[in-house]
């Protein structure tokens, strides 16, 4: 088990050190990310629909796509040079590799949330500070769901013809519950509704990463070659 | 050319099970239309339900035993259990679609509107999706062992994933009918009407299975043709 999290850990860094470096992904996914917040703000009429009320919607639609983007990343960039078999020839197992994959996807994801959540309460004149901490809470468990079905499709979709389509189309489905769960819930939390109203939409999000994670990590192994 | 071959034979078999299959649904028909009362609200309109509930839970069925296939496919990489789950899948878009079409109309008449986001409309829906993602899936790759096993990770996935958007959407909102025949106590449906229901899901579940058994012949033979036509390559080289 230790092995497992230490080579996941080093695939991780590995994923994040070359991201880090060439910064092109992170660069374009933040830009992509802050030109649709602010395309969005078009998208309503504001003396109809006040900002508050769009806008847990807006934070989500954002997410994902740019979550989206993230994930067509992660095993795009082991196609070249057949990377993909240097790592499975290596002693990593294909869960490390799986979880290795996921860390990495979070971190990117979870790095262009960071940056855009300022920018949303700015964009949309939403008081953040107060609610930050059950915000947060919500946009992890999200994440989490839909990077870890997410690393899973984009490991099959580099294989197939138009990827950077197929992707979306495997993954839109899979994005219905989390999205809807986290917008109900951000809605919620700006609105200050006591806790009692998030708790059975917070159950469902906590079921969907445990029922997801634990699938995926199971039978990542069959999206690869034997 | 002596005996036919097998694959041929069940797809001649196939053919048998669909006549029976057909006239059965006429049968279905007759008697909603002529021999089954009309209901005091809905009047006409409400005759789509025939057609509308037994073709959603064939589209249910289609998938389930899509996600079936697909976790056994992964344990004993048997091809054929990939063909079934695909044909299974095709099948059940079609039935899935009927849901879709039927639906609207009688929305229309009921609800007043052709579309709504109500729950179990909505659910159907990203069935579709779900269906016609792993459709798209399958021509995308063109590799048969990588796409068998592609496809049952998908269909896995896909049916695990059914009964969450169906709590998500159903929270979010439904305006639906409440079931009337699976429900706690007696259905709430008069003798003549269930029966017609009753028959209509038991057709449409023959129909189902006489489509699924042909359509997968059909796969069994393309697949056994290009494997000869392979040989004979082989052999002539």
């Amino acid at each position: 088990m230790r092995s497992v999290l230490a080579q996941a850990w080093a695939i991780a860094a590995k994923d994040l050190l070359l991201e880090f470096r060439s910064r092109t992904a992170f660069l374009s996914a933040l830009v992509f990310t802050a030109l649709v917040l602010a395309i969005f703000n078009f998208a309503r009429d504001p003396t109809a629909v006040s900002a508050v009320d769009l806008a847990p919607g807006i934070l989500w639609i954002t997410f994902s796509f740019a979550g989206m983007l993230g994930l067509n990343r992660a095993f795009g960039l082991e196609r070249e040079n057949h990377a993909l078999d240097g790592l499975l020839l290596s002693p990593a197992s294909r869960t490390a590799l799986y979880l290795g994959k996921v860390v990495a996807n979070l971190v990117f994801v979870g790095a262009v949330e960071a940056i855009a959540l300022p920018l949303f309460a700015l964009f949309f004149n939403v008081p953040l500070l107060p609610v930050l901490l059950p915000l947060v809470l919500v946009i992890a468990l999200a994440t989490v769901g839909f990077v870890s079905v997410g690393t899973l499709m984009s490991s099959m979709a580099v294989n197939t013809r138009f990827a950077e389509l197929m992707l979306p189309v495997l993954m839109l489905p899979f994005l219905v519950t989390p999205i809807i769960a986290a917008v109900q819930v951000t809605a919620r939390i700006l609105a200050q509704r006591p806790f009692a109203e998030l708790a059975s939409w917070l159950k469902l999000l906590a079921a969907y990463d445990l029922t997801f994670v634990v699938l995926c990590t199971l039978i990542f192994e069959f999206t690869l070659e034997e | 050319m002596t005996a036919i071959p097998p694959a041929e034979r069940a797809l001649k078999r196939s053919g048998f099970w669909m006549a029976i299959a057909l006239v059965l649904m006429v049968g279905v028909y007759v008697r909603a239309l002529a021999f089954t009362p009309e209901e005091a609200t809905q009047g006409l309109a409400q005759k789509i339900f025939y057609i509308h509930a037994p073709s959603a839970w064939v589209a249910f069925l289609a998938f389930g035993i899509v996600g079936v296939c697909s976790a056994i496919f992964l344990f004993m990489k048997d091809p054929r259990l990939d063909l079934l789950a695909a044909s299974s899948a095709e099948v059940g878009t079609v039935f899935t679609t009927v849901v879709l079409v039927t639906g609207p109309i009688w929305g229309k008449t009921i609800w007043g509107t052709w579309w709504t986001w109500d729950a179990r409309l909505t659910l159907t829906l990203f069935l579709w999706f779900i269906y016609l993602a792993y459709l798209v899936l399958r021509t995308a790759v063109e590799e048969p062992g990588r796409r068998a096993r592609y496809s049952a990770v998908l269909g896995i996935l896909g049916a695990l994933l059914v009964p969450f958007i169906h709590l998500s959407v159903y929270w979010f909102r439904t305006l639906h009918p409440m079931p009337v025949v699976l429900r706690p106590g007696k259905p709430e449906l008069p003798g003549t009407m269930l029966l017609t229901l009753l028959g209509s899901f038991t057709i449409f579940t023959i129909f189902f299975l006489a489509l699924l058994a042909r359509r997968y012949a059909w796969a069994r033979l393309v697949d056994a043709r290009a494997q000869s036509e392979a040989e004979r390559a082989d052999a002539s080289r």
